[in-house]
């Protein structure tokens, strides 16, 4: 039995190798390193993706690893290396998609989206990782963190994007020379699964309120069917009030009165707008998380998508989103105690506020923080 | 030929502070719904009081039926602009959803107001949470997400054209970096989205692009939506001048002037071929309608850029002072400032600074 158990991730792990046979692949097999403690306790660690990203995201990838190992969580990463502006470097899309749909989660930086494409597409590879995985919903949970100095106060609102098609279709051409049409494309099949997705969302989490952004007064068809689907999704939820608001009411409403807010449904560009508006509020890219659901898996990012690029190297970004997002996937993965240790870990440090990074008013690097971070994990 | 050469001069005359000299100018006023026609008085009121060589030219906007059988502008309203080629606009009903174009869409097409104009000022006197806010946002407003060309492909399924085009986008960057070099700004930033919109947001950006070199002493940058989103609420003195397309000049704009303190006290101007209409951009509050509540500061300012486009600066200047003044002071505030003065007894107040 016992051989059994040893050798078992080892066929597994051949087993995958075949599958994603190809050369250039850059996940280091953990499986391999963690063989006695897979022994010792079969069933208790969990396989996760890892995808740094670009710009700051390897450094804040490295921290959140930190942490993991100094408080003994239980989770294997399976790293990818996946990235537009490096197409040399990055593993192919199919590994990565294959790789998340049997982890059913991933943890991953920031992509940047380069202005053009060699090979002349339109799509960029995180369009093609969210259609390829069909990760339809994006949540971010935009929160006052306690000790971040910011205008604002007690905010809590939560706002879940539609991210696979709208604005981000990437179905453009160029009529004649000059003129160039671009393609919003609203569904009713995925507008209505966003809906009932936002509506879920608020009665799982005891929420009161659903916001849908639009722009409808224009975009009488196209917003029109967004927001009608939004409607008729409400009132299938009698107990949860239903609001509707323009998008450019939403943004100034935001900035003078963001407490007003509780959940928001938005279609795709209406809800990056609004993700990073809010987390601008709280604080900047560096403290937000967020998620992108599909049926299947969950792909937690950090929730305004900054690479952050001209920091690289310099050991300043902060790692306080990613450390956010792991906890969360802590908590998705069912290992809450591992993710309120995170969670309060970091919580502590802003609270005290002796180590923050520069970006929230502070002098102290990545590397500190992430330290600070592990000092005050109160191990379960 | 004749019609050229009437048209040359009549543009010639529009440029300099020429017409300064010719005596009274006709405006066209558009009073609109709501809160409309109160704050279009006391505007009158204000600008009656200073002076201003001005007659008012007021029409009326509510959709007719024409001749195809589409409701539309009546002509009068379209002539009356076309032939004095300045007006002043107070906010309009846009029904939602319902089958009729947008009133505001329909007027811009009309007069080729290709760009939207609006300067958001930290107001002295009015403490909001952000300080030393002085950014403009230029929009282009002709085409873009608005171009208003949707379809319903097969059930379900809904189709919305983002039409960008190298003129207007052209003729929008070229306006941009003209205003901020004619109004002693130092920086254009281009706000964009062309790492998801490669082709349309990405011809946008070069003709920005483009017009930058043809401005050397104006300094340009360029950055994505999200990016300014986030950092305009961090720190909004990092931006001067903002140019961009449709939808995205719509939300920033707004969001500015949230910064600020609402549209209540930003004034907007579209800059058109054949003219140009400055307009309040506030909705026509139809709770407080007819109660002498409104706050007129939105509509009086864009009145100041008016008058200012027209090369009237010396009548701007003494009643956007007399204005800003106002409110510095507090003693005359209206409810959405937190005062409990009414309409009039604002205007009052200004009316008696300027005398």
């Amino acid at each position: 039995m016992a051989l059994i158990t040893r050798n078992l991730p080892r066929i597994l792990n051949q087993f995958q190798a075949v599958q994603s046979a190809t050369p250039r692949l850059l996940h280091t097999t953990i499986i391999n390193n963690t063989e006695a403690e897979v022994s010792d306790r079969p069933d208790s660690r969990r396989v996760c993706t890892l995808i740094p990203g670009d710009g700051v995201g390897p450094e804040l990838v490295y921290s959140v690893q930190e942490v993991f190992k100094a408080g003994g969580v239980p989770v294997d990463f399976e790293s990818y290396f996946f990235s537009e502006v490096n197409p040399t470097l990055s593993a192919p899309l199919d590994t990565v998609s294959k790789s998340i749909s049997k982890n059913r989660v991933c943890l991953k930086g920031i992509l940047a989206t380069p202005d053009y494409s060699h090979t002349g597409e339109l799509q960029t590879l995180n369009m093609k990782l969210r259609n390829a995985l069909d990760l339809y919903a994006n949540v971010v949970h935009v929160k006052s963190l306690p000790g971040v100095r910011s205008r604002h106060q007690n905010i809590d609102c939560v706002i879940i994007r539609e991210q696979t098609e709208g604005e981000y279709s990437a179905l453009e051409h160029e009529s004649v020379k000059g003129v160039v049409e671009c393609l919003k494309i609203v569904t009713a099949a995925k507008s209505q699964r966003i809906a009932k997705f936002a509506f879920d969302y608020a009665t799982k989490n005891g929420r009161k309120k659903v916001t849908a952004v639009h722009k409808a007064n224009i975009m009488k068809l196209g917003d029109g069917l967004f927001l009608r689907s939004c409607e008729e999704m409400a009132k299938l939820y009698p107990k949860i009030e239903f609001e509707r608001m323009i998008v450019d009411n939403c943004t100034m409403q935001m900035v003078s009165k963001p407490q007003q807010f509780d959940v928001m449904v938005t279609p795709n560009l209406y809800g990056n707008i609004v993700d990073n508006l809010a987390s601008g509020l709280v604080g900047g890219a560096g403290v937000v998380a967020g998620a992108s659901y599909s049926a299947e898996c969950v792909v937690f990012e950090p929730g305004a998508r900054h690479t952050f690029s001209e920091a690289v190297g310099k050991n300043v970004a902060n790692p306080t989103a990613m450390m956010l997002c792991s906890a969360k996937l802590l908590h998705h993965i069912n290992l809450p105690a591992y993710g309120n240790m995170i969670r309060n870990a970091v919580d502590k440090v802003l609270k005290d506020g002796k180590v923050r990074t520069k970006d929230i008013g502070g002098q102290s690097n990545t590397k500190e923080f992430t330290y600070a971070v592990i000092n005050n994990l109160v191990p379960v | 030929m004749a019609a050229r050469l009437v048209k040359k001069l009549s543009s010639a005359n529009l440029s300099g502070s020429r017409f300064y000299s010719s005596g009274v100018r006709k405006c066209t006023l558009i009073p609109g719904d709501g809160i409309g026609p109160e704050i279009s008085a006391a505007v009158q009121k204000i600008f009656a009081a200073a002076n201003v060589p001005i007659e008012w030219e007021s029409v009326d906007v509510t959709p007719v039926k024409g001749p195809d059988g589409k409701f539309g502008i009546p002509q009068a309203a379209i002539d009356s602009v076309n032939k004095n080629k300045v007006g002043l606009k107070g906010p309009l009903m846009t029904p939602v959803g319902k089958g009729h174009r947008s009133l505001n869409l329909a007027l811009r097409k009309e007069f080729n107001l290709y760009a939207n104009v609006r300067p958001c000022k930290s107001l002295e006197g009015y403490k909001t949470l952000y300080d030393h806010v002085d950014v403009v946002t230029i929009r282009e407003n002709t085409e873009g997400e608005y171009s208003g060309i949707e379809h319903e492909i097969v059930d379900g399924v809904v189709q919305s054209i983002k039409l960008i085009t190298e003129d207007a986008s052209r003729r929008v960057a070229e306006f941009a970096f003209q205003y901020t070099k004619e109004n002693n700004r130092r920086k254009v930033t281009a706000v964009h989205k062309a790492n998801i919109m490669r082709m349309s947001d990405g011809l946008f950006l070069r003709c920005c692009r483009d017009t930058a070199e043809k401005f050397p002493d104006v300094k340009f940058e360029e950055k994505y939506l999200d990016t300014v989103c986030l950092n305009m609420v961090q720190d909004p003195t990092q931006y001067d001048v903002l140019v961009m397309p449709n939808l995205y000049g719509d939300i920033l704009s707004d969001m500015c002037a949230g910064l600020v303190g609402g549209l209540g006290l930003t004034p907007s101007g579209n800059i058109g071929l054949n003219g140009a209409l400055f307009e309040s951009v506030h909705g026509t509050a139809p709770d407080i309608a007819g109660q002498d509540k409104a706050n007129p500061t939105a509509l009086l300012l864009s009145a100041v850029m008016m008058l200012k486009y027209m090369g009237l600066t010396e009548h701007a200047k003494k009643i956007e002072q007399a204005c800003y003044d106002t409110i510095k002071e507090g003693k005359y505030l209206t409810g959405d400032l937190g005062g409990k003065s009414k309409c009039s007894d604002f205007t009052n107040e200004i009316c008696s600074k300027i005398a």
